[in-house]
């Protein structure tokens, strides 16, 4: 227990460190994938066949592989195949190929779910927006948006709160994140190996930050509870 | 001259011919109420007046000014449907308020987003704002629902929600205004309120066409009535000769079901 006390400080440093990246992975995955999300989503209701099947296919490819599988492909195909490693070596070229593979991936899941939003708001919403003279542009902004909001925010949540622990594959392409830095200390750093305690112990990490999240949609939720 | 005029318009949904050679016209100033039963092709050709359908064929003139002609694609074009919708107004039957807006932020609305078109926009903002909820709030005073304007629609009732909707349609100060089963999805007693605002409409020569299940109502405040059955205008005429006294068998037979209402 003694030991424990005495490593605590850097294991903790470490993990520190790790969360950071995680951190990093899922913000940036929500920034590139909420707004991508929602253009394949508009794909998969084109009017435009083609472009509607296409999307249907991508979405179908992507949901139905493994994410792992999806970040092994994005990081080493480049390099293996083509012969030229895109992503640049070290820590960054992991981080961007992660990020690529996630904001795809996400984005597909949320493009199901943005669709659904859409086509449970009734027709006459729309309609109501069309007989008053305005664009399609203004009838998604003013009229559908928030409507749209207001119905996904719990299965966004969910989809959110799945992604806080997926950020661990990324582990799999040995991206520096929270698994990777708990990891370390059973092989062996900074003069601690052989502990599985800290590996452990990021589980504690994901418990909280998904704790804060479940307040912040909490809270999201109640906001929009001014209208049905 | 007519400020409506609807020729021969025909619509096919697959190979259901739901409307079939309608032909009409409407003065200004006057109320035109469309009966018949569920299925008759009522709501479809309010539909193709605002432009929520396209009919397959015929003409359809405000003003004079062909705003729709089956024969002429140059009609068609998507991007002066949206100005030519404005030539009318509609009432639905479910209201279809915006549910994240109050009773004035929806009437108001779509008249603040055309005024971002206007030129002068940018330098007048505050005035052209001022102006639009002024205009707003006299609308929802005309409805009764002053009192009402910082609600929501969940907060209102169907009857002062259906108002709201109108207060809506009239704000962009259409040349007609289109009621598609305006009191169908209220109770008995909120259906009053809301026909009472309507009769106000007429009294004010507000030129509406009015699809409605509601035969006193149509024969007291319409001037001309249509009796619509299975896609084909049956009988029309002064409202008052219509309902009192028809002349097809078929009209008889439906205002035979409405009566024992009365």
């Amino acid at each position: 227990m003694a030991l424990i006390m005495e490593q605590m400080p850097i294991v903790f440093g470490a993990l520190n460190v790790g969360f950071l990246q995680t951190l990093k992975l899922f913000i940036v995955t929500l920034i590139g994938s909420l707004p991508l999300g929602l253009i394949i989503a508009f794909g998969s209701m084109s009017g435009f066949r083609p472009l509607k099947y296409f999307t249907k296919l991508v979405i179908w490819i992507i949901r139905g592989t493994p994410l792992m599988i999806q970040l092994l492909i994005v990081y080493y195909f480049p390099g293996l195949v083509l012969g030229n490693s895109i992503w640049g070596g070290g820590e960054s070229g992991r981080f961007l190929a992660a990020a690529v593979a996630f904001i795809f991936n996400y984005a597909c899941y949320f493009a199901e779910i943005y669709r659904g939003g859409i086509q449970s708001i009734p027709v006459g919403q729309h309609e109501a927006g069309k007989v008053l003279g305005m664009t399609r542009v203004q009838i998604f902004f003013r009229i559908t948006l928030l409507q749209m909001i207001k119905r996904i925010v719990p299965p966004i949540s969910n989809e959110i709160i799945t992604l806080v622990k997926d950020t661990s594959l990324a582990r799999i392409i040995a991206l520096q994140e929270i698994i990777w830095a708990g990891q370390a200390f059973m092989k062996g750093s900074q003069g601690i190996s052989g502990a599985i305690w800290p590996l452990f112990f990021t589980a504690i990490y994901y418990l909280l930050f998904s704790g804060l999240l479940t307040l912040l949609f909490g809270a999201l939720e109640r906001k929009l509870d001014y209208f049905r | 001259m007519a400020i409506l005029e609807v020729q021969h318009i025909e619509k096919h949904f697959g190979h259901t011919r739901v409307l079939q050679d309608i032909n009409f016209s409407l003065e200004q100033g006057q109320a035109l109420a469309i009966i018949g039963s569920s299925g008759s092709g009522k709501t479809t050709l309010l539909r193709c007046l605002n432009f929520l359908e396209q009919p397959d064929s015929g003409r359809i003139l405000v003003n004079g000014e062909t705003l729709f002609d089956a024969a002429d694609p140059l009609t068609q074009l998507e991007k002066d449907i949206r100005k030519k919708r404005l030539h009318f107004g509609m009432v639905f039957q479910s209201f279809n308020l915006f549910p994240q807006y109050t009773a004035l932020q929806n009437v108001m609305l779509a008249e603040q987003l055309l005024a971002k078109e206007r030129p002068d926009f940018k330098e007048n903002k505050r005035e052209i704002y001022a102006q639009i909820e002024e205009h707003g709030r006299s609308l929802l005073a005309q409805m009764g629902l002053s009192e009402r304007a910082g609600h929501y629609p969940h907060q209102l009732s169907g009857g002062q929600q259906q108002r709201v909707a109108i207060a809506r349609a009239l704000a962009l100060k259409p040349d007609i205004l289109c009621f598609d089963e305006p009191t169908s999805a209220l109770d008995p007693e909120l259906t009053g309120e809301v026909l009472k605002v309507i009769r106000g409409l007429a009294d004010q020569k507000i030129t509406m066409v009015i699809v409605t299940h509601e035969m006193a109502f149509a024969r007291d405040v319409a001037n001309q009535v249509i009796f619509m059955d299975g896609g084909l205008i049956l009988e029309q005429g002064d409202a008052r000769q219509v309902i009192e006294h028809p002349q097809q068998e078929r009209t008889k037979q439906f205002l035979a079901r409405y009566s024992g209402n009365e």
